[in-house]
């Protein structure tokens, strides 16, 4: 199976992900590292906001929500 | 710690129950709800066990201790630096996992803690079952799984607090969280602090800090060490080799963050997986079910409209009827009390004040705000019990970001229903300071618990017009349900116009988790909204109505020249007030009313009472003719409502602002904001009226 990088926020509703690296800094990246975003997570993308931002993700048990601009942050491989 | 009581602190992630946790132990009633940041501030409280007291203090919770928010930064700050002799760990059995991540955090710092896994029915249902034997031989600490709704094994982790905090000297092993290189490069650190003879624990902690340079978190700890300025110099040579070790070994600072960091994630995974067993999915299908219909495209928005609108239409409907009750009880009794005073003699001036200034208005107070609060009150606190309003916030983040605003905003606004004062100390939810004032300065365009009565009685008596029963009410839910609307439009617009004016900036990042839905607990929620917000707002109504009765009075008995005081003052009003589509009276009864918002309508009817218009006013009906006798119009009533909505913050709120923004500016800025949008809103609105009318 061949894999491809892509941003978070560009997860289709329903779709996974695994995380390989976060490009956030400073506290925002430590917050992300805090609530389970992290190398080797695998997240999924749940709903999007009645207007399409910010966007919902199951997460090590839990569900965050992220705005795009953040979540663009999070860097994953999905399967092509 | 001389004295014989045990200290100890509940800490934990946000929304795993801490406050329900801390609410069975001590008995106490702190107010909780289903939300991450419901508690922003400490509550401490006590309980006795085997006749010793322990002190028991409520942390806000808190993800981690490395970040940002104000409520945040209180949690850390006590768990780093304050003396206590057990830590109470609350985690969600649901989501172990990311609990973990803090529980290893406060191990670091002391082996003095009992960790007790909560919401284990929730994970049972879930089938997520821990094995509390492993889990408490891996970390070295006593562990206690707990239901705190159900009451479930509050006992055992009772025992566990105590025998943690007697067992002063304990010295369990401690958890190994960081590879031997990081250790190496801050051993020197370490060393120089032990050197200071602060807890071994702590020096290992506070070397790992250094180097991660979160400057606020390092600022603590030197004063917590209370370095002198030599010793300050010394540490910071020792902190400038490290940095080179650290270096040498091929990090710079983040890379460095990213290790000490991950080292923990990573062995809070470990722990995880040896000791978690989950059979289903980790989601509930009914929570996704649910999340698909209060956020979809489709039935996000006029979901939670209809919320809205059903919250306001029981509240009117259910209202109705104690209203009439309690008003006939009061009517019925003020022929017997205004006999007992001809009985007793008492000269006619003091009856009138008591009887047709304190009596009537407090009556008027307690059966037409009474029946309002105590309905929508409770319907709330239901709906944050439930885990609805994180949601509100997903849906409306969108809104808030293109004012340049943070989404939590939404949430201290929603606090805002129930007290201004509150939502103001809620918006320490919010990490930016910038997004911060500006929730603080919009947070008074929600009409709080204390203006809604009013509003309904304005609403009932001059919008819904002669349509009657169900449809009547169906109206003024939806009259209703517009102000509000036109409130929160109002904060997003001021909103913008701070941010591109005094507080410019770009919006900060946005992180909000959703909780599980959980089902309300009707019975508790009910009595204890009851109980404490309806009660007290009434008290303070009361309390703050039957003075102002007699300052109205006495302003409208003493004269100056030919006119009473009262005259002076609201004639002196009159001609601006009449700008603003009011007249003297009303805009003078929201100056009064400055201290408690709930006086407002109450003041404007002694005010016209006490000019003469002696009128029995026990319905809404006759309160009506009560108005319009004074030259009240739509329009008057609409401008009143929107200067009700869209005006200075309450004392209350004033002081808390004060107290959150430690600024006079800030405050200041608080009330003459809110102040000049209502000032321009209905001015607009009284030119529109009077060119449609």
């Amino acid at each position: 199976m061949n894999f491809k990088q892509v941003p978070m926020s560009r997860l289709r509703v329903g779709e996974k992900g695994k995380i390989i690296f976060l490009e956030a800094t400073g506290s925002l990246r430590r917050r992300m590292q805090d609530l389970g975003f992290y190398d080797g997570t695998v997240v999924e993308s749940l709903h999007r906001s009645p207007s399409g931002d910010p966007a919902a993700y199951s997460v090590r048990g839990t569900v965050i929500a992220l705005r795009d601009e953040d979540a663009k942050k999070i860097i994953l491989t999905v399967p092509v | 710690m001389g004295d014989d009581r045990y200290r100890a602190a509940l800490a934990g992630n946000p929304n795993v129950g801490k406050s329900t946790v801390f609410n069975s132990l001590t008995g106490m009633k702190q107010h909780t709800g289903n939300w991450s940041g419901k508690t922003v501030d400490t509550a401490k409280g006590c309980f006795t066990y085997k006749s010793k007291t322990v002190e028991l203090t409520d942390l806000p919770g808190t993800y981690s201790l490395f970040s940002g928010s104000g409520d945040e930064q209180i949690a850390r700050d006590f768990i780093c630096f304050e003396e206590y002799d057990c830590i109470v760990i609350v985690v969600d059995a649901v989501c172990l996992e990311r609990n973990l991540n803090l529980v290893l955090q406060i191990l670091e710092l002391t082996g003095r803690a009992v960790l007790c896994v909560n919401l284990i029915d929730e994970a049972a249902r879930k089938r997520i079952f821990t094995d509390i034997k492993k889990l408490s031989s891996i970390l070295g600490i006593p562990v206690t799984c707990t239901s705190a709704r159900n009451g479930e094994g509050l006992e055992e982790l009772k025992e566990q607090i105590f025998v943690t905090a007697s067992n002063q000297g304990q010295n369990r092993q401690s958890l190994s969280l960081y590879d031997n290189s990081l250790k190496k490069v801050t051993a020197a650190l370490s060393e120089y602090f032990s050197q200071r003879g602060l807890p071994e624990k702590f020096c290992e902690w506070a070397a790992m800090r250094l180097p991660e340079h979160d400057e606020s978190l390092n600022s603590s700890i030197i004063e917590k060490c209370e370095l002198s300025l030599r010793d300050r110099q010394e540490l910071n040579t020792i902190l400038a080799e490290t940095e080179k070790n650290i270096s040498d070994i091929g990090m710079d600072i983040s890379g460095y963050r990213d290790s000490t960091a991950g080292c923990i994630l990573k062995k809070a995974s470990e722990i995880y997986e040896s000791c978690v067993s989950s059979e289903g999915k980790g989601l509930s299908s009914t929570d996704r079910r649910l999340d698909r219909i209060f956020t979809s495209k489709l039935t996000g928005y006029p979901v939670m409209l209809l919320m809205l609108c059903a919250v306001f239409w029981i509240t009117i409907v259910g209202a109705n009827y104690p209203s009439a009750l309690l008003s006939g009880v009061f009517d019925s009794l003020k022929v017997p009390l205004s006999d007992l005073f001809a009985a007793l003699n008492a000269p006619d001036l003091i009856r009138d004040i008591l009887i047709d200034g304190v009596y009537s208005t407090l009556s008027w107070v307690i059966s037409v705000m009474l029946p309002p609060m105590a309905i929508f009150f409770p319907l709330f606190t239901l709906l944050e019990d439930s885990g609805y309003l994180p949601r509100v916030a997903f849906n409306l983040d969108n809104f808030f970001k293109k004012a340049c605003a943070h989404g939590k905003q939404s949430l201290t606004m929603c606090m805002g229903f129930g007290c201004n004062a509150c939502g103001v100390t809620g918006c320490r939810i919010i990490d930016s300071p910038r997004e911060k004032l500006i929730a603080v300065i919009t947070n008074t365009f929600v009409p709080c618990n204390g203006r809604f009565p009013g509003l309904i009685a304005l609403i009932s008596m001059f919008f819904v017009g002669s349509s009657s029963g169900f449809f009547r009410t169906v109206k003024a839910a939806m009259i209703l349900c517009l102000l509000i609307l036109f409130g929160i439009f109002m904060t997003l617009l001021v909103s913008k116009l701070i941010s591109k004016t005094i507080l410019k900036g770009l919006p900060s990042s946005f992180v909000l988790e959703l909780p599980p839905y959980r089902k309300p607990r009707f019975a508790e929620v009910i009595v204890r909204s009851v109980m404490d917000r309806t009660v007290f707002v009434l008290g303070r109504a009361a309390a703050v109505s039957a003075p102002a009765g007699a300052v109205i009075w006495a302003a409208a008995n003493i004269c100056i020249g030919e006119s009473s005081i009262l005259c002076i003052c609201t004639d002196f009003l009159d001609p601006f007030a009449s700008l603003l589509g009011m007249d003297g009276v009303i805009l003078m009864a929201f100056i009064l009313g400055w201290p408690a918002n709930e006086t407002v309508i109450p003041l404007i009817i002694m005010t016209y009472l006490s000019a003469g218009t002696l009128t029995d006013y026990s319905s809404l009906a006759e309160l009506k003719t009560l108005f319009i006798d004074n030259g009240w119009t739509a329009s008057t009533a609409l401008c009143t409502m929107l200067f009700s909505i869209i005006h200075f913050p309450c004392a209350t709120t004033c002081l808390t602002i004060y107290k959150e923004t430690g600024s006079m500016k800030w405050t200041g800025a608080a009330f003459l904001i809110p102040t000049a949008a209502g000032i321009t809103v209905c001015l607009a609105a009284n030119t529109i009226m009077n060119l449609i009318m």
